[in-house]
């Protein structure tokens, strides 16, 4: 399998780029407690965006993992999950904002703390957007890979501290030409008052075709009509 | 803010500055005023009214469902939850509830979700982002447009979620008459498709009509 790209995301890091689509993205978390915030747009049009109820409510889930196809708001795969040794991501908790960043672990500025301050989720996000020619009003529901935040039977929510081990991975294959943009920032909802520090590798190799035998395809008749969604975009357009 | 806190509203419907009806697959777009009390009355129950809000001030500061749930700790709005913009700013407080669930994780049906979740001929169904749209190309100044329709509220809708992390939509736990009343503390603009999804249980299969009205 031919690798096209690595990195270690940094805690606190920022990314974005473009992704083409049929390539495996598989992210490492090199420590316990990990949380990668992402956000999906179609590079083509932008207003076409990851979208987390049309995701949740397809697949009858409130979490992701394996076999689960994240969507985006135009009933289209974006990416799928082909491999995950956590169990659980999360899409319901958001990004760290600097507000909280702030009354989590204290005030922390470049001044003072140079490239080691304490950075959040929203600005890597609101940073990235305008990167791309989009902004804060672009702001929607992200995916938090190997994050756990689960409800109790009164809608109550609760992040798991203990769910993310070292070494843990998550596959997602990406089904569209895509901008995607990460941040390697804490959970909002874990309230240990450490600034949780995990790198992250991240390993881009070139995917073989899908065929229908997919797990992702098969997994529901729901992610295989959006997948037939997605085959007609693309032979539409020519390519 | 997790269970549900059933509280009736004070607000007499004659004295209402504002008593409209809005028909099963139509939409409205409205503006409220800081200080104005807006309530939305399922008149013959099991209705789903998909709402967005838009903070007056800065239009590109969309409803934020998360920003909503994380602030409070739980998924479901009931009395007392604060309706909160993207950016964490709180637009509305939920002031009275007769249902006590509220869902904010289920979005708008859309034709193409339509496609996605039950077959592909539905796509020429009628649906609540296709009334989301209408309203935004007809609205005045049409500063918004697709990319701001983020996730919505559906008041009156029931999305149940369990620990395991399961996710359904079942029947409404609203009847006829019931209603959910809310407190501007912004001056917002109040985006209501008023659902017409026929699918699935979340309008028992029957859409019907809401009534909206504002008090200053």
């Amino acid at each position: 399998m031919k690798k096209i790209w690595s990195k270690v995301l940094c805690p606190g890091e920022k990314w974005s780029g473009n992704i083409g689509r049929g390539k495996y993205i598989h992210f490492k978390a090199m420590g316990d407690n990990a949380n990668v915030s992402m956000l999906m747009y179609n590079m083509r049009d932008t207003s076409e965006r990851y979208n987390m109820p049309d995701t949740l409510k397809a697949q009858y889930t409130a979490y992701l993992t394996t076999g689960n196809i994240l969507m985006s708001d135009n009933g289209r795969v974006l990416a799928s999950i082909i491999e995950d040794t956590c169990g659980w991501h999360d899409t319901i908790s958001g990004y760290l904002t600097r507000k909280m960043a702030d009354k989590r672990y204290g005030v922390s500025k470049y001044e003072m703390d140079r490239n080691d301050w304490l950075r959040s989720g929203e600005e890597n996000f609101k940073v990235e957007l305008i990167r791309n020619g989009m902004g804060p009003r672009d702001l929607v529901p992200c995916v938090n890979l190997f994050a756990k935040v689960y409800c109790e039977r009164d809608g109550s929510m609760h992040y798991d501290r203990e769910h993310c081990k070292k070494d843990m991975t998550v596959t997602l294959r990406t089904e569209m030409d895509m901008i995607v943009i990460l941040s390697n920032t804490p959970n909002i909802l874990d309230e240990s008052k450490a600034y949780p520090a995990v790198p992250i590798a991240i390993n881009i190799y070139e995917a073989p075709p899908v065929d229908l035998l997919d797990q992702c395809i098969t997994r529901r008749h729901e992610n295989y009509r959006a997948f037939e969604n997605t085959w007609e975009y693309y032979e539409l357009l020519g390519l | 803010m997790h269970e549900f806190i059933e509280k009736q509203s004070k607000l007499r419907e004659e004295d209402a500055v504002y008593d409209d009806v809005v028909m099963a697959g139509d939409g409205w777009m409205h503006k409220l005023k800081k200080g104005q009390s807006f309530r939305i009355v399922d008149l013959k129950g099991n209705q789903a009214a998909d709402t967005m809000f838009y903070d007056m001030t800065n239009p590109a500061d969309h409803y934020g469902a998360v920003a909503t749930i994380v602030a409070q700790q739980s998924i479901y709005l009931t009395t007392g939850s604060i309706l909160r913009a993207e950016s964490g700013k709180p637009l509305l407080e939920i002031t009275a509830d007769l249902t006590g669930r509220h869902d904010t994780l289920g979005g708008a049906c859309s034709a193409q979700s339509n496609t996605v979740r039950y077959a592909r001929e539905k796509i020429y169904m009628h649906n609540c982002r296709d009334s989301f749209m209408l309203q935004l190309a007809n609205w005045e100044d049409q500063f918004l447009a697709k990319r701001d329709i983020a996730p919505n509220i559906n008041f009156f809708m029931n999305v149940p979620v369990t620990k395991e992390g399961g996710l359904k939509f079942d029947d409404g736990v609203s009847s006829p008459g019931k209603y959910v009343e809310m407190k501007a503390l912004e001056d917002t603009m109040v985006l209501i498709s008023n659902c017409p999804q026929l699918n699935n249980p979340c309008n028992a299969y029957n859409p019907t009509s809401i009534r909206l009205l504002i008090w200053d």
